[in-house]
């Protein structure tokens, strides 16, 4: 270091003193400010100046423990959160946007990005709002909306085992976690079974669904209900009853029900605040008031409270879906769109032998035989079909709370515009006024026990 | 064909009122623009054919009691029966009064479609509409799901709509409300002091469209960078994107692609 660039950073010991991490200096441009950061020993000699252990800390984008990129800014006094907030927008893609360049089928593979731990959940909420708009809602095939339950409550298992899983990691509980992943990853296998990929599906399609369930399907949905019932009171063995568990999660991330009600909180959250709200029991959507089903409360309003209810909520989504395999049993094979052929895409869709693609006797009919399907075919796929103008509102029960979709229409082939309300965007404001005055590890608990995924948030 | 496959209905080009006509509502609705030719072919070398294409867009207009909702699975022009949605309305309009204001001041239409209840509100009664709807024992709309901004470019002196879903755990009800503000004066009062949750929602919606929600606590960008240029969800902010190639083909970035109108 150069006697003079000595002498300059003396002269602005002062400004660092005041705020550690800035600084200016004069140059021939101007007045360049400096925030790149400073010294660990300056921060630490700034924070011996001031009496207080009053500090700042970023917790992320890339701590491992905020679920994605969520980054915390917390204000520290010793070990007490004094203030904390939240930095969102690192996992933006711009999927709303884009929806507006693409057919409303094509919408589909966008939205199962946005909250990829609950895929299904996008997927069907985005086709019911376009189902509405499009006035078809009473003509989608039973079979569908039953195949569309049953997904929905699977997706539902997997989702609050990725909650169980990385809130036990947190905690330093890596048998939970372990167990967490290894359950899911068997919904992840049904899935692949079923739509053909473990996320990301675009397999619930406005109009109905991409196409029924596989050969075999059915056996393998009996055998995944018998295995996780069996495993499902692990958890109670490894958690519920832990004295570790409790005593971390008890009283933590507090937030009664009327704070709930004013900061527009949904789903588990809210249920452990003791309101019994359930959107599949308040507005059913997709039949579920033909289902035989309980919405599980707690009156503790905390993290511990919300760990029981999505465990709870598990088994009677076990329970849901016994009764979706029991009518499919009794509906036979059908049609899983709907019948308008303005609509559905070409009904014959299936696999060929390549496992891509059409089936050869579709294309030999549609090539040799109908001129006019071929340019159907064509027109539906590269067009897309026209949705008449207007907007629709639909939300369904995520594992996270009400996840809504506002869509618009002008009369095109796509979307005007649509807008998500995601649950863990809303959820996620709460964070707050759960850890303010709390501890520092407290924090994690507290974020753990909202659930938020960054893509669903930053969409 | 014996199977009704949708083809074989009315031919729109005939029957002006043939239902399966997409959002066909003759001279009714609201205009909110015009859409011309196809293809993007608007530069006047325009080879498609389809030049001569008019389209307007018309949105649901003002509809007259009563509101119904009309049952499930009837008729779209079907009469409607007085409903739920005319209850919420004459204690909506029963409150507005009992405060002094003109109902039809306030509310600038009510609209009634696919069974859902629209309120059009004038932007500077919204804070006090949203307050009587939370707080009035029969009404207790007592959630907000968020904001959702929406451009309408040609819709002039309108051009920006924020719309509200706002639920009733109480009733079991939702209802929305929607606003409108000029691109000239994207001014809407802010629903936080009401509904805290909007807190995010209406960051996000100003992050998105430039909607100044006045009263907002910290209207800040939430989304995008602080230091973004422009409003990423307004309908002249191109999407971007870069053409890639593929088997040797130029494939356009996708709001450069052909589309149809």
């Amino acid at each position: 270091m150069s006697p003079e660039a000595n002498h300059s950073s003396h002269t602005a010991e002062e400004a660092h003193a005041a705020h550690a991490t800035a600084g200016t200096r004069e140059t021939t441009e101007g007045t360049v400010y400096d925030v790149t950061g400073g010294d660990w020993d300056e921060i630490a000699a700034a924070a011996a100046k001031s009496d207080d252990e009053r500090i700042i800390v970023n917790m992320g984008p890339q701590h491992p423990s905020t679920h994605g990129v969520l980054r915390l800014i917390l204000e520290i006094d010793g070990e007490t959160v004094t203030e904390a907030r939240c930095g969102i927008g690192y996992l933006h893609t711009g999927i709303e946007k884009n929806l507006e360049y693409r057919t409303w089928t094509q919408g589909t593979t966008f939205v199962t990005r946005m909250d990829y731990v609950m895929p299904l959940f996008n997927e069907a909420a985005y086709c019911l709002a376009v189902e509405k708009l499009l006035g078809i809602e009473d003509q989608i095939p039973d079979r569908a909306t039953v195949i569309r339950v049953m997904l929905m409550e699977l997706n539902r298992i997997s989702s609050h085992l990725v909650y169980l899983a990385t809130g036990g990691m947190e905690l330093g509980a890596t048998t939970v976690a372990i167990a967490g992943f290894r359950d899911r990853e068997m919904i992840l296998d049904l899935f692949e079974l079923i739509t053909g990929l473990r996320m990301n599906h675009a397999f619930i399609r406005p109009g109905g669904l991409s196409q029924d369930l596989p050969p075999g399907g059915m056996d393998a949905l009996r055998e995944f209900q018998k295995k996780m019932r069996k495993n499902l009171p692990e958890y109670d063995k490894l958690a519920t009853g832990n004295p570790v568990y409790k005593a971390r999660l008890q009283g933590i991330g507090y937030l009664d029900l009327s704070g709930c009600m004013a900061l527009g909180l949904t789903g588990p959250i809210l249920r452990s605040a003791g309101l019994p709200f359930d959107l599949r029991k308040a507005q059913p959507y997709c039949g579920y008031d033909t289902y035989d089903f309980d919405v599980p409360t707690v009156d503790t309003c905390d993290s511990y409270g919300r760990f029981l209810l999505r465990i709870e909520e598990m088994r009677e989504s076990l329970r849901i879906i016994d009764q979706c395999l029991e009518r499919l049993d009794q509906l036979k094979p059908g049609s899983v769109m709907v019948e308008d052929k303005k609509i559905a895409w070409p009904a014959q869709l299936a696999l060929g032998p390549d496992g891509l693609g059409n089936s050869l006797d579709h294309i030999k009919n549609i090539m040799g035989t109908s001129m006019e399907a071929l340019i159907h075919h064509f027109k539906l796929v590269t067009e897309g079909f026209r949705v008449p103008p207007g907007q629709a509102y639909a939300a369904v029960e995520s594992p996270k709370g009400e996840l809504g979709v506002h869509a618009v229409s002008d009369g095109g082939t796509r979307p005007y515009r649509v807008h998500f309300r995601d649950p863990s965007f809303t959820n996620l404001q709460s964070m707050s006024a759960m850890c303010e005055g709390g501890q520092v590890a407290d924090v994690i608990v507290a974020v753990a026990s909202i659930d938020p995924v960054m893509g669903g948030v930053d969409r | 064909m014996s199977q009704d496959n949708g083809i074989n209905k009315p031919n729109p080009d005939q029957d002006v009122n043939a239902h399966n006509l997409p959002g066909h509502r003759g001279d009714q609705g609201e205009v909110v623009g015009v859409r011309r030719g196809m293809f993007g072919a608007n530069s006047g070398a325009d080879t498609s054919g389809y030049g001569g294409l008019v389209r307007t867009v018309r949105l649901p207009g003002g509809t007259t009691r009563p509101y119904g909702p009309a049952p499930s699975g009837a008729e779209p022009g079907a009469p409607r029966e007085p409903g739920v949605f005319d209850e919420i309305a004459d204690e909506l309009e029963g409150a507005l009064e009992e405060q002094g204001l003109l109902p039809a001041e306030v509310i600038q239409k009510t609209v009634v479609d696919r069974r859902e209840l629209t309120f059009h509100i004038e932007r500077a009664y919204l804070l006090q509409v949203a307050r009587t709807l939370r707080d009035d024992p029969a009404l207790r709309f007592e959630m907000c799901t968020g904001v959702s901004g929406v451009h309408f470019p040609e819709d002039e002196g309108r051009e920006l709509h924020a719309v509200y879903h706002l639920r009733s755990l109480t009733h079991n009800r939702l209802i929305r409300l929607e606003v409108t503000a000029p691109d000239a004066d994207p001014h809407v009062p802010s629903l936080v002091e009401v509904y805290p949750t909007n807190d995010w929602h209406e960051r996000e919606t100003y992050d998105f469209f430039g909607l100044v929600f006045d009263g907002h606590p910290a209207l800040t960008r939430i989304i995008m960078p602080d230091d973004w240029q422009g409003f990423p969800q307004r309908k002249d902010y191109p999407l971007g994107g870069i053409p890639v190639e593929y088997k040797g083909a130029q494939i356009p970035a996708p709001d450069q692609r052909r589309s149809y109108s």
